[in-house]
């Protein structure tokens, strides 16, 4: 597809003594102790995405199982003759008499599904695998500043994710992934399972300070001579304020949670109003950690589709340093709206000052979505699987955020708070915001990481299932929660049943669409063809070296020649101009 | 990254000059253009460590002060059973713990191995004073009068309800503290054994010595808000 211009450096042919990083040494055990004792940043970059998207599966199949249960509502009817009869709940045990343990095992699903969605899956999701794949390359530096810690965080991730299974195989827990007390600290006590799902989510949390610590500090010291703060991509400026948030928001869940482990073992009663504690201190050390912490699922998606736009327009990005100050804009805000999760136990005062912060976010963000489309204005577009990715986060992504309008707003929050127009709201962010942006990332990045390009068509069928299932999943919700819909209920009154079914069938497409994308990649790593160095034509430096990359990044030190998105002046590296002309230079132009 | 086989029988003894890790023989990790370089990233590494290490604490300070506001008459009976004296003499054992580990780092920094192992040891074992302290006339009294945290409390003339929280805020403030004086501790003994063992640390290789002394005034800080918080006020 592209011709390589034979006086770079380029993949073909054997005659390099470096190999690629995914060439195996020696036999199979050696090759397995080679990638578990790996510092290099792309292995463990590759390690991480594998360990993520089989969380993703897990958590995955918890949210189908819910969406399941929800096709029809429960109910209970008693015959004349006494015996009780249960329709629509699908996972009771036979014979149940009652509704209670069926909504129970409803109530482990949908903990489940956010505990591991959130813990283990979308917040080391974009950072740990894309990031840590990613960041040293676009940068031009050999590795992250410490690589034995970047695989330390790795096996502290696994650990972390280990005691989550472990709970879920005790038997699971239902307290909701917020762990609000003091239901956490007093069900189940004769059970470790709380205990080990806490302890998960504690043990995690280090694993992400380690990650973001060796981002910050490679960001700050490892970039290639002449790549000055405003040379950068501005996924490394993402992924930077990810990381700012990552260092300064995690220790507080850390704490937290040790708190909580200690109320709940010894009863030392800080969060216990029968020994004078306060519940609500709970929920305040809760937020000030988890609100930071969806702008770290959300910000390393943004600096994807900045690359994802501007490579597949074909057009510098507009507004450079507007989307990198807004990156930090959005981190240095993030700390400061903690408080929104808890406006009926506030004073009016402080609900209306978290109300007004709250609205803060709004600004940056628009910035954003305003310099995206700006971006798009007369590039040369090409509707690959990436693009379509990117464009669907505009749309999807849009929605998100308009919709938490509402909910900043005291008055309408107080009709929609709890209800399922919030868990449309979060998931139209987090899945149709990081989700998908994390799943066009990976197909524009696949042929670099691996060496092979996907099957297009098939590429964007699967993107096209996943657009269409994901509205018909979540817009539905909306409806749902503004007519009254409370979350987390394992049943509804009849009015509602329509829209749950609409939903449901949504879940399935979005399956469907996942599975597609999941086959193409199996298909692509097995018999794809081989990738360029260049298939986009990027002007990243990741797109310098070859696919897969070698062993040591670069064949020499890198200096930075041109700016990460000059597509007008530049030609790509490893590129033809015939396939990346450069456009005509403008009338009047005065060189 | 080279591993270091230093049972190998080509490479020089342990201490000897020509050993790779003696200081003059160190190099840097590939990934970096420097040992400068990298000192700088393994600082900067450390203090965004501090940071996050700072917030931990941040929650027990938050609590405390949450609680202090509440229960006042509760917080005066937890001070005024807390030895002051015992607080300031591990105030001053902590304090000259932090010099000589100040000092540590100047003798690295100017090659003077035998000062450097003599700081080190004197930091060790001012360590260990503390924790033998904190033990010995702290804790165990407290606990044989059944001042303990949560379910173990049971001292009888508790006069307010709120007494058995407040304890346990004191021994999760305090035992983290002493939870990171044993990990300060053990990395000092892990920098002292290599500096004993292969002389490892000299001018132009100190970045252990600093990063772990760094740690070390932390630790010494947040001792020197814990005291005044929880002995001095009333």
């Amino acid at each position: 597809m592209t011709t390589v211009d034979t006086n770079h450096d380029h993949a073909h042919g054997g005659h390099h003594d470096e190999g690629s990083y995914l060439t195996p040494r020696g036999g199979f055990w050696s090759t397995i102790w080679a990638w578990a004792s790996t510092v290099d940043h792309k292995k463990i970059g590759v390690m991480y995405l594998f360990a993520v998207l089989f969380m993703f599966f897990l958590g995955g199949m918890a949210a189908i199982a819910v969406r399941l249960e929800l096709y029809e509502p429960v109910r209970q009817a008693m015959d004349a003759t006494g015996a009780t009869t249960i329709t629509g709940q699908l996972f009771a045990p036979a014979g149940a008499e009652s509704i209670d343990t069926g909504n129970q095992i409803y109530n482990r699903l949908f903990t489940l599904h956010g505990a591991i969605m959130v813990f283990m899956f979308i917040v080391p999701s974009i950072p740990a695998s894309l990031g840590n794949f990613f960041l040293p390359l676009m940068l031009g530096a050999k590795d992250v500043a410490f690589p034995r810690v970047n695989l330390l965080s790795w096996y502290i991730y696994v650990t972390g994710s280990i005691f989550g299974v472990a709970s879920i195989i005790l038997g699971g827990v239902d307290t909701g992934w917020t762990f609000y007390t003091p239901y956490s600290t007093t069900t189940d006590a004769d059970h470790w399972r709380v205990f080990f799902m806490v302890l998960a989510a504690f043990v995690l949390g280090f694993s992400s300070i380690l990650t973001g610590l060796n981002f910050v500090v490679t960001t700050h010291k490892l970039r290639a001579p002449g790549m000055g703060w405003f040379d950068m991509p501005l996924f490394i400026w993402a992924i930077y304020a990810t990381s700012i948030i990552q260092v300064l928001a995690t220790p507080v869940i850390g704490i937290t949670l040790l708190l909580l482990l200690f109320e709940r073992l010894f009863h030392i009663g800080i969060f216990d109003p029968s020994l004078g504690g306060d519940p609500v201190l709970f929920q305040h050390f809760f937020w000030f950690y988890s609100h930071p912490v969806v702008y770290v699922m959300i910000l390393p998606g943004m600096g994807i589709i900045s690359e994802l736009l501007a490579v597949h327009a074909r057009k510098h990005i507009f507004g450079y340093r507007a989307i990198a100050f807004s990156s930090l804009g959005i981190a240095a805000v993030s700390f400061l709206v903690w408080g929104h999760h808890m406006f009926t136990a506030m004073g009016e005062l402080s609900s209306t000052l978290f109300s007004a912060l709250t609205f803060l976010v709004a600004i940056p963000t628009a910035i954003k979505v305003f310099n995206w489309i700006a971006t798009l204005y007369k590039g040369s577009i090409a509707l690959n699987t990436p693009m379509l990715y990117a464009l669907s986060f505009l749309f999807l992504f849009s929605i998100g955020g308009l919709t938490g309008f509402p909910l900043a707003t005291l008055s309408t929050d107080l009709h929609l708070h709890d209800s399922y127009f919030v868990v449309a709201h979060f998931h139209y962010v987090m899945m149709g915001g990081t989700v998908i942006a994390m799943v066009g990332g990976l197909h524009h990045w696949w042929p670099k990481m691996f060496g092979k390009m996907y099957n297009e068509t098939w590429g964007i069928i699967g993107c096209l299932l996943v657009f269409v299932g994901f509205n018909v999943t979540f817009f539905t919700q909306f409806f749902l929660g503004t007519q009254g819909m409370p979350r987390r209920y394992a049943s509804y009154v009849d009015e509602f049943h329509t829209l749950h079914m609409i939903s449901t069938y949504g879940s399935w497409i979005i399956l469907l669409g996942f599975l597609v994308h999941l086959f193409n990649f199996i298909h692509s790593l097995v018999a794809g063809p081989k990738a360029p160095p260049n298939p986009w034509g990027g002007l990243t430096m990741e797109w310098e070296t070859e696919s897969p990359p070698i062993e040591h990044n670069f064949h020499h030190e890198m200096l930075v020649k041109h700016g990460p998105y000059d597509f007008e002046s530049v030609v790509p590296p490893h590129c033809d101009e015939a396939e990346f002309p450069l456009p005509p230079p403008q009338e009047g132009a005065g060189h | 990254m080279a591993t270091i086989d230093t049972q190998r029988a080509d490479l020089p003894a342990p201490g000897s000059e020509g050993h790779p890790l003696f200081w003059k023989n160190r190099g840097h990790g590939h990934h970096f253009r420097s040992s400068a370089e990298e000192f700088d990233a393994c600082k900067l590494g450390m203090w965004l460590f501090l940071a996050t290490e700072i917030l931990l604490f941040a929650g027990i300070f938050c609590a405390y002060t949450v609680f202090r506001t509440l229960y006042p008459e509760a917080w005066a009976e937890i001070s005024h059973s807390l030895d002051w004296r015992f607080g300031l003499l591990n105030t001053v054992v902590l304090l000259l713990s932090s010099w000589t580990v100040a000092s540590a780092v100047r003798a690295a920094q100017r090659g003077r191995n035998g000062a450097l192992i003599l700081n080190l040891v004197v930091t060790l074992i001012c360590a260990a004073l503390f924790i033998f302290i904190k033990l010995k006339f702290e804790y165990m009294v407290k606990l044989d009068l059944g001042k303990a945290p949560g379910t173990w409390f049971s001292y009888p003339y508790a006069e307010n309800p709120q007494v058995p929280l407040c304890w346990s805020i004191y021994y999760m403030g305090t035992g983290l503290h002493a939870l990171h004086v044993i990990i300060g501790a053990c990395l000092l003994s892990w920098v002292l054994f290599r500096a004993i063992r292969y002389k490892a640390y000299g001018p132009t290789h100190y970045t252990m010595v600093e990063t772990s002394a760094l740690y070390w005034h932390l630790v010494d800080l947040i001792w020197i808000f814990l005291f005044p918080l929880l002995y001095l006020i009333h």
